[in-house]
């Protein structure tokens, strides 16, 4: 009983935000600061959860728990700005990870 | 809905959001059979980890859900602790929103309820130069991305036992590395590079910051508001 009802608590706390912008915004004018300031929020989200992912270990700032991590996200991010393909990007981080843990 | 247009070929065919959704797939197969792995290890049944998947459908919602059961937490704490971590999702729901004007408020709903990270960020690429995402599009999209969450949750808790490291190959760094391919073909089909590139950092800077000020995962909220605000303010100053 306590694992379901975590469940489906989580599961109502996380549907109302996913759910509640899109259904009301998409019916009402928004003013034009407020679309200017929306189209910056994809850059800034994939940024914000980029820093959490290779800044952060346990939400505590630390570099050398994440090194190698750091190391792979260089030749994944050349492969984005080059390819420009979301799967080769995925692909070159991954063998890029997997040979940096192979050698260290 | 009519099904022969739901499956006709197009740029905005429901086909064409399966196939957009090929390059998270590595990240959620990957993510998601290590969140069945510990979903498993915190003493979830197998129904209970599909349960989790198909109604909660959120990594790092389901990675603190395990890991708060684990450790016997109170319902309230995890809920809690939840909603805040997913609390981003508001922001991403509100910037997706003018591209769904045309839709119905149960389309909408729908396609809210299955609105991730990745799925987001594909999505606003595809809206790059257009006024309106396609429902069927989107629900492709979406579709694709809920069905692999779901297997790979479940195949993690069958097979996680004998994949003791799944770290070595390298699978972790799926999810940083979608992340890093979707900032990068944001930032690139913007050509706002300046701009871009100050909100990025921005964020990036805030959320270290935030993590010295403040306990969990607050940060990513904190750091994409303030970004997003200081890169409103310096296109309107510039």
């Amino acid at each position: 009983m306590y694992i379901l009802l975590v469940i489906v608590g989580s599961a109502i706390v996380t549907f109302i935000p996913r759910v509640v912008p899109l259904v009301l915004l998409s019916r009402i004018q928004i003013p034009e600061w407020g679309i200017n300031w929306l189209k910056h929020i994809p850059v800034a989200v994939m940024a914000a959860l980029l820093a959490q992912e290779l800044l952060l270990s346990n939400n505590q700032f630390s570099i050398s728990d994440n090194l190698l991590s750091l190391l792979a996200a260089l030749p994944t991010f050349l492969v984005a700005i080059f390819s420009r393909s979301l799967l080769g990007t995925v692909l070159a981080g991954v063998i890029s990870l997997m040979i940096l843990r192979f050698f260290f | 809905m009519n099904e022969s247009a739901l499956y006709y070929e197009g740029e905005d065919s429901f086909w064409q959001g399966v196939k957009d959704c090929v390059p998270t797939l590595l990240g959620y197969l990957s993510i998601g059979f290590a969140a069945g792995v510990v979903e498993k290890t915190a003493g979830l049944s197998i129904a209970e980890i599909a349960l989790i998947s198909l109604i909660l459908y959120a990594g790092s919602g389901q990675f603190i859900a395990a890991g708060m059961i684990a450790a016997a937490h109170p319902i309230s704490a995890i809920v809690f602790t939840i909603f805040f971590v997913n609390s981003r999702h508001l922001l991403l729901s509100a910037a997706i929103a003018p591209y769904f004007r045309k839709q119905t408020i149960g389309q909408n709903i729908l396609t809210g309820a299955l609105l991730t990270d990745e799925t987001f960020g594909v999505a606003i690429n595809h809206a790059q130069h257009k006024k309106q995402l396609n429902y069927k599009w989107m629900l492709g999209l979406n579709i694709t991305a809920y069905l692999n969450w779901v297997l790979a949750n479940i195949a993690g808790g069958f097979f996680g036992q004998w994949i003791p490291t799944p770290e070595k190959y390298g699978l972790d760094f799926a999810l940083p590395a979608m992340f890093i391919g979707l900032l990068i073909l944001q930032v690139m089909s913007h050509k706002k590079y300046f701009v871009d590139i100050i909100v990025a950092l921005s964020a990036v800077l805030i959320v270290v910051i935030s993590s010295f000020l403040f306990p969990g995962s607050a940060g990513v909220i904190i750091a994409t508001i303030a970004a997003a605000t200081i890169g409103m303010v310096i296109e309107r100053w510039k």
